[in-house]
């Protein structure tokens, strides 16, 4: 038993919270298992009880034939309806704390679930995320979730429940988040053919280091690059990668595939499928259908030496 | 006494010299509701082999992390397929063969209501399983999960025909599902022997008239919302797409409208079943027979308030939410007490553990997991951190295997040597037993806890977290210890078909009237039923002196 909670705090468990929201979920989720267990150990006990104590014998005769018991039945429902009844009213009033109606104010982050990266847009600044999210600690954030193809789900079980993202429909979570970290999350909506390759990856800062963080990201500094990145620059506006993708202060306003203005300050590319380095960079611009098959970015023929123009420009997109 | 229908065994095929009494072509000729009950079955052990194959692939998949044994299209192709057989094509026959067999033997009668629609009912079936199936041959099979949610169901996300197969099979194998539910709607009301009123009924034959009713009001609801999607597909109706000015959430709600009284729909006959089986080998009459079709009842009607709790997390709102949450405990209670009411049987009883009562008494403990899982889904907060994760996963399937499966298999042991005149091996019987629910336990217990740890289902691959690894391996071995589980409980059949003992018309000593006839029943059930007063009409036979 102890092994197992063991594994079960491995960084994104639901036991392992990070937010006064999960917090609250996690209270009621020991009292669920506690009153569980007990409901589970008798009838565990019962039945062994019953199965022991009742069987027949070589010299069994036929039982006494009892139909039915009026007292028996009542406690049969009683019991269970009080419990029942008791977590109903703990739920509701957990259900108030955690997701309290969003009013009209405006949200503090607007986020899109595409197929198969998430876009994180931060209101009143032109920053734009992808996949790697940065968020304030210590403020409730009211998030506003929308699709932009199917339905996908915000999950990140430190910081409490989750919420689909529909076409058409706007949705909205309250989050506040207790320390800075990385807290881990996924997609959890069955959303297609790379459903488990949409992980989220919530990185929480003081309000200060976000202020600067978000002040930082509203432009490119743009960084003295060597011929080979500046080569890479030219293809990437002259090829197809600008239509579906944006850096800022370039010609290239894509919104089709994530933003590239700061790709290489993410830790992992392709929504958590792997580590951000160049030749992960290399392999997806040779054949991102053979990396992450029925992604949206389609194969382009490029030189070798193309490609490595391609990659020696985006490893510097800080 | 009153007249008892003949069955039309001996007609002939109209244009065909051979008589319907010989070999394949008296089986699919058939209108005799044992050959059909049988054939239900035997089409349900096929179709299990078939998705118990898909999963063992979508097992080794997840077998270690970061696997590539599977590309994610077929991945996606094997779970959705292998939802959509156990629901629809396992799950489904294997009862409906269950209620064709019995039914007319457990209320006297020689036949149902419509021996031809009742072919015609299986036939459909059949012919849906093997449409569905040509799907892999006819460019791919549905890969939007046995739930198809819209859009990801649209042709724009999914374009080969599997969901148009989803879509037509279903339909198919629908219009039999209803047609039989109809069928033995009459039958139990109109073909009762004379003398048995509704409140001698045996249990099962309770339960499968609620639940015809049940599947009477839920399957429109599917049928409507598989012609909506085929429209859309076909001919860009636009009903579950957003931008032309559809919903994807009509989609959940028709889908659930019909889903979550489905599930009930495959516990209700279990609990028929062992309402039959428990007071058998305690040799007690059932505790509160009106208790339980009372509960029966409550759960058929409240099945129809409770489907939103498969959509807590779509942002209805917390008084939508909150209202269904209460429905949803409160159906808790009627499925939950019914635990408490085979207890009572048990108590003071005398019992015999044979394969049959073993399996019952396990289903009390790996039923009961499932439930308390899934009152946690009825608890709102923790439904948000939960669902959709392998949490979910492991509660269904203690709720499918530990519930409908653990229920088909006590009464294939029980009724088995009534239906074959054969009675298989015990010995083999039970080591069959164990293995089955240790590894059944094996397989599901630990996807809690992988749940609980953040692992979302219905993912073809995983990080490697701590943890998350030593737990899928687990999991996967107990899932191959199940399938060669499946393999011995096949050989154990067709061994005692060929050369299994002889049974007796009553091995187990029971009390109803299926077992007044010989093992196996004459192509005519009864020439003559022996008087029903009670619920217990064989016994107060065997022992009139103390009748109830
Ligand atoms: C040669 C030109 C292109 C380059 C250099 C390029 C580069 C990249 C990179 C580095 C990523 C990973 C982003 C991340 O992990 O945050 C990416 C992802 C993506 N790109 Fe492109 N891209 C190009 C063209 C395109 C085009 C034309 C499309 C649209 C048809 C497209 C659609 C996408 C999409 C949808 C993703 C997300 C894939 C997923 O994670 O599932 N890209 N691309
Ligand atoms: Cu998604």
């Amino acid at each position: 038993m102890a092994g197992y909670l063991c594994l079960i705090s491995n960084g994104q468990s639901i036991f392992e919270v990070a937010s006064p929201e999960a917090e609250k979920i996690r209270a009621l989720t020991y009292g669920f298992l506690i009153a569980a267990a007990g409901v589970m150990l008798l009838i565990v006990l019962l039945t062994i009880y019953i199965s022991v104590k009742f069987r027949a014998k070589a010299t069994s005769v036929e039982p006494i034939q009892i139909k039915g018991n009026r007292k028996v039945e009542i406690l049969m429902v009683g019991f269970p309806l009080v419990l029942v009844i008791g977590f109903f009213f703990w739920s509701i009033k957990t259900m108030r704390e955690v997701l309290p109606p969003h009013g009209d104010g405006p949200p503090d982050i607007i986020i899109t679930g595409h197929q198969w990266w998430w876009e994180a847009v931060y209101p009143g600044s032109k920053v734009v995320a992808a996949n790697e999210i940065y968020l304030p600690t210590g403020k409730r954030l009211l998030i506003e979730l929308n699709a932009a193809d199917v339905i996908h789900d915000w999950w990140v079980p430190a910081l409490g429940g989750k919420m689909d993202l529909i076409p058409g429909m706007v949705n909205h979570l309250w989050v506040t988040i207790n320390k800075p970290g990385t807290y881990e999350g996924t997609c959890s909506e069955f959303c297609g053919q790379q459903h488990a390759w949409m992980r989220i990856r919530v990185v929480a800062q003081s309000p200060e280091d976000h202020e600067q963080w978000l002040q930082a990201h509203s432009q490119r500094t743009e960084l003295p690059m060597g011929t080979l990145a500046l080569e890479g620059k030219a293809l990437f506006m002259k090829a197809s990668c600008s239509n579906c993708h944006s850096v800022q202060g370039t010609i290239a306003t894509g919104g089709e595939g994530p933003d590239l203005t700061h790709f290489a300050s993410r830790k992992t590319m392709l929504a958590g499928m792997m580590d951000n380095n160049p030749e992960n960079v290399y392999k997806w611009l040779t054949d991102p259908q053979k990396v992450k098959p029925g992604s949206h970015m389609p194969r382009f023929i490029f030189a070798k030496d193309s490609i490595a123009a391609l990659t020696a420009y985006l490893t510097q997109l800080k | 006494m009153k007249a008892i229908r003949l069955p039309e065994s001996e007609k002939p095929i109209p244009g065909l010299s051979v008589s319907t009494n010989q070999g394949l072509l008296q089986w699919i000729s058939s209108v005799d509701h044992k050959q059909i009950g049988i054939m239900y079955l035997w089409l349900s052990v096929l179709f299990l082999v078939m998705g118990g194959c898909e999963i063992l692939l979508v097992r080794l998949q997840l077998v270690v992390p970061n696997n590539d044994f599977l590309d994610p299209e077929v991945f996606n192709q094997l779970f959705t397929m292998h939802g959509t057989t156990m629901i629809f094509f396992v799950a489904m026959p294997a009862i409906f063969g269950f209620n064709t067999y019995l039914v007319p033997l457990m209320i006297g009668a020689n036949d149902m209501a419509y021996p031809r629609l009742n072919a015609f009912s299986f036939w459909l079936t059949f012919f849906g399983g093997l449409m569905l199936y040509f799907s892999f041959l006819a460019g791919g099979a549905p890969d939007a999960g046995w739930f198809n949610y819209a859009p990801l169901n649209q042709y724009n996300y999914s374009s080969s025909p599997g969901i148009d197969y989803y879509c037509s099979s279903l339909l198919i194998a629908g219009i039999g599902t209803v047609s039989a539910s109809a069928n033995f709607i009459v039958t139990i009301l109109k073909y009762r022997v004379g003398t048995m009123s509704l409140k001698h009924m045996p249990l099962f034959v309770w339960m499968v008239l609620i639940n015809s009713f049940l599947i009477l009001a839920a399957f429109p609801a599917l049928n409507a919302a598989l012609a909506m999607l085929l429209l859309d597909r076909q001919l860009h109706a636009h009903f579950f797409t957003a931008i032309g000015g559809g919903s994807a959430i009509l989609w959940q709600h028709l889908f659930w409208l019909f889903g979550h009284p489905e599930v009930y729909i495959v516990i209700l006959p279990i609990f028929g079943i062992f309402s039959e089986i428990f007071p058998v080998y305690s040799r007690k009459p059932i505790f509160g027979y009106n208790f339980i079709i009372g509960s029966g009842m409550a759960i058929a009607l409240l099945a129809f308030g409770v489907w939103i709790h498969h959509m807590f997390a779509t942002g209805l709102g917390n008084t939508v939410n909150g209202f269904f949450a209460a429905s949803s405990m409160l159906i808790g209670i009627p499925t939950g007490v019914k635990i408490f009411n085979w207890l009572a049987t048990m108590y003071g009883g005398a019992i015999r553990f044979k394969v049959a009562m073993m399996f019952a008494v396990a289903f009390l403990v790996e039923f009961t997991i499932g439930g308390l899982s899934g009152i946690s889904f009825a608890i709102i907060p923790i439904d948000w951190q939960l669902t959709d994760t392998y949490y979910v996963v492991a509660h269904l399937h203690y709720v499918f295997i530990g519930g409908t499966l653990f229920g088909l298999l006590s009464g294939l042991f029980y009724w088995f040597p009534k239906i074959s005149g054969r009675i298989p091996d015990e010995r083999l019987s039970k080591w069959f037993f164990w293995l089955f629910v240790i590894s059944f336990n094996l397989t599901f217990l630990v996807q809690h806890a992988l749940g609980a740890m953040g692992m979302a289902r219905r993912v073809y691959t995983y990080p490697d977290f701590a943890g998350w690894g030593t737990l899928n391996l687990i999991s996967t071995t107990g899932g191959f210890l199940m399938g060669i589980s499946i393999g011995l409980l096949v050989y154990i059949l067709v061994k005692a078909i060929r050369k299994g003992v002889q049974a007796p018309a009553d091995p187990w000593d029971a009390s109803t009237l299926e077992w007044t006839t010989s093992s196996p029943p004459e192509l005519k059930n009864f020439d003559q039923v022996i008087p029903v007063n009670s619920t217990r009409p064989f016994r107060d036979f065997k022992r009139p002196d103390d009748a109830d």
